[in-house]
């Protein structure tokens, strides 16, 4: 019967399926654990208190040692198994050897001794969710978080406006160059950032934008290499009848991007502005380097500089993270189908 | 007299004329954001430029400082010998982390590409959880990481020590000799948003290839080797130059896992972290720029480099002879 089966596995069509669809679902299985076990800790510790951090700090669940009181005294409670038969005591004292001495709580002469090390702690939940309160005011959070929604979203405005307008102009007229300087638009999206970066910060400092929130947002309203080209991939699906169709209807260029082109690219544009979206949600380096004061810190920059300071309070800074991933996740499952196409075009057809 | 109005324009030229009125946005972006602070920068690796006081004029000293002492440094093997030992200390800790992080990665991320293909039971939620990660990147991962990493309070070690049994684990971020490891460790949490990409490379093949393989009696690893991988490689090229191009950028994760100091003894002192510090935190602008100029070069010879080998082990569809 059993190598029956193995032979099946092993010779047969079907069987080989199954042992392959079998194989690869232990191990995304196993994968999986170990990519959420990171996630888990993130949570859990945001819902710790420090003594719990010191004390227990890689259980993936919040709790506390449970602990009984006799004649006014307070011990740690075991699971103890005697003879094949389990009871739950309390420890009074550990012994030289490994040993300990265990008590019944309800009857406190009744007391043995066995090893410690084969005895386990027992454990009550204890879940800390005030740390979340204390955490949004233990630092300017929503501060940080408005500064943060501006940056984000006005620039993702700006950056969909310019780039439709500047998709548009690559791919639907024809124009002498055209074709040269989308060539060179193309390349900037190679270009370390680095090499514009220095000149950016001292022609920002001279026009008194430096400590503001405008070096982050401004920018964005003169068009992003990678999405212009996104963008314009995508317009070039759309057919031209249409266009045509509206010209005949007495409809100008910018009629026609307006009413028939973005309406079609509606999977495009808000592709490309999740992209900006986590772009601008996660990025630290130039909010680090443009932003000087706390009241002007972007969430990035305030949680970073708030564990430089404080970092003993991780379930604090750990419940921030968790409040700071939040949105992210969120716009990806309410997204998730147009956000994938986005990757795939961007890293296929790219 | 009158100006010419766009009436008097033929079709041809009022169409350029939109084109350029549609693309002035990137035109005036790419003049103000682009080429001109990169000429700037151009100049300023030429100066001494505190920002306070005007640039001057230093001619190659700068680039002197970089490259002077080689030779002694060849001879001798003394690091400081070099004229800034700093510089090249950060350019060796940058290719030491590509050269362990971008072959994991390719190799974890195409693993997994490959699994999630199969067509087995909940395939879009496995798909979901290892995409995950590399959505939330930035200062909340990098501050997970650091309390993971721990090697008191983390969960990693208890883990090597009790369940693995090594007696010794590394203190990862606080050793010298395992930074870098534990920064790959950490970036290869994020391998899903590779993943998805090669995911998609996979599903671009077509089943034909396979059923003709599969008549010509290949076997699983001989359809891999011959219909998969070749079918691949340009994905996989792209991925390689974007990951090059990504660790000269290295910066979130390591300024918060050393508080922008890339210790310990300087072993994750990365080349975008160095070029930071001189910019930002020693204000020698000057230098900064100068170093963002080698970079530059860096990445341009090496996407060269990469581009030319390409035509040896890259495969396009475009080159099949015989037709498909």
């Amino acid at each position: 019967m059993k190598q029956n089966l193995i032979a099946w596995l092993l010779y047969s069509t079907r069987g080989h399926e199954f042992l392959i669809k079998g194989i690869t679902t232990l191990l995304l299985a196993a994968g999986s654990v170990i990519i959420m076990i990171p996630l888990m800790f993130m949570i859990s510790t945001s819902l710790k208190d420090p003594a719990q951090i010191r004390s227990d700090a890689n259980s993936l669940i919040p709790r506390k040692p449970q602990n009984v009181s006799i004649n006014g005294e307070t011990f740690p409670l075991y699971r103890i198994s005697i003879d094949g038969a389990e009871r739950e005591m309390a420890m009074l004292r550990k012994l030289p050897g490994g040993m300990a001495r265990f008590t019944d709580p309800n009857n406190p002469a009744d007391v043995v001794e066995l090893k410690l090390s084969e005895q386990t702690p027992l454990y009550r939940l204890d879940i800390h969710w005030e740390n979340y309160p204390n955490a949004v005011t233990a630092m300017p959070f929503f501060r940080y978080l408005g500064n943060t929604m501006l940056v984000t979203f006005i620039g993702m405005a700006g950056m969909l406006f310019s780039s439709s307008l500047v998709a548009y102009g690559f791919s639907r007229f024809r124009a002498p160059w055209l074709n040269i300087l989308f060539l060179v638009l193309l390349s900037t999206i190679m270009l370390p950032s680095q090499v514009r970066l220095i000149p950016i910060y001292i022609f920002f400092q001279q026009l008194g934008w430096v400590n503001t929130l405008l070096p982050l947002i401004v920018p964005q309203f003169f068009a992003n290499a990678y999405d212009v080209f996104l963008l314009r991939q995508f317009f070039l699906t759309i057919p031209l009848e249409m266009d045509e169709a509206a010209k005949i209807d007495g409809a100008n260029p910018l009629q026609t991007l307006v009413y028939i082109l973005l309406p079609q690219a509606r999977p495009a544009l808000v592709a490309v502005g999740i992209f900006h979206f986590l772009y601008a949600w996660n990025d630290f380096y130039e909010p680090l380097i443009f932003l000087h004061s706390r009241e002007n810190w972007t969430l990035a920059v305030g949680l970073q500089t708030f564990d430089a300071l404080y970092t003993i309070n991780t379930h604090l800074i750990m419940a921030v993270s968790v409040l700071m991933i939040v949105p992210p996740i969120l716009l990806f499952f309410f997204s998730q189908k147009i956000f994938t196409q986005g990757v795939v075009f961007s890293g296929v057809k790219g | 007299m009158r100006l010419p109005s766009i009436r008097n324009l033929s079709l041809a030229q009022r169409e350029s004329l939109a084109a350029y009125a549609f693309i002035t946005p990137w035109i005036i972006g790419f003049l103000v954001f682009t080429i001109g602070p990169m000429l700037a920068s151009l100049y300023f690796s030429f100066t001494k430029y505190n920002i306070i006081d005007p640039p001057q004029w230093v001619g190659l000293a700068n680039y002197a400082r970089v490259f002077s002492g080689i030779p002694e440094f060849l001879r001798t093997g003394d690091m400081r010998q070099l004229g800034d030992p700093l510089f090249w200390k950060s350019l060796q800790v940058t290719i030491y982390f590509a050269s362990l992080a971008l072959p994991l990665n390719l190799l974890f991320s195409f693993a997994l590409a490959i699994l999630l293909n199969q067509k087995v039971p909940g395939v879009n939620i496995w798909r979901t959880i290892f995409f995950l990660p590399s959505i939330i990147a930035g200062v909340a991962v990098a501050l997970l990481w650091i309390r993971i990493l721990n090697p008191r309070m983390g969960i990693l070690n208890p883990f090597l020590q009790n369940v693995l049994g090594i007696q010794n684990p590394p203190g990862w971020l606080q050793d010298p000799n395992w930074a870098i490891p534990a920064l790959v460790l950490m970036s290869l949490w994020g391998v899903g948003g590779s993943m998805i990409i090669y995911l998609a490379g996979l599903q671009g093949i077509p089943t034909d290839l396979y059923d003709a393989a599969k008549v010509d009696g290949a076997n699983i690893f001989q359809r891999f080797w011959h219909v998969t991988l070749p079918m691949m490689t340009p994905v996989l090229f792209y991925n390689l130059v974007l990951g090059m191009i990504g660790t000269f950028q290295y910066f979130t994760e390591v300024y918060v896992a050393t508080s922008g100091s890339g210790g310990p003894q300087r072993a994750t002192l990365f080349y975008n972290l160095y070029l930071y510090q001189n910019a930002f935190r020693y204000f020698d602008m000057g230098y900064a720029s100068t170093m963002a100029w080698i970079l530059f070069v860096i990445i341009l010879l090496l996407t060269a480099l990469i581009f030319r080998s390409s035509a040896m082990w890259v495969y396009y569809e475009g080159q099949l002879r015989g037709g498909k």
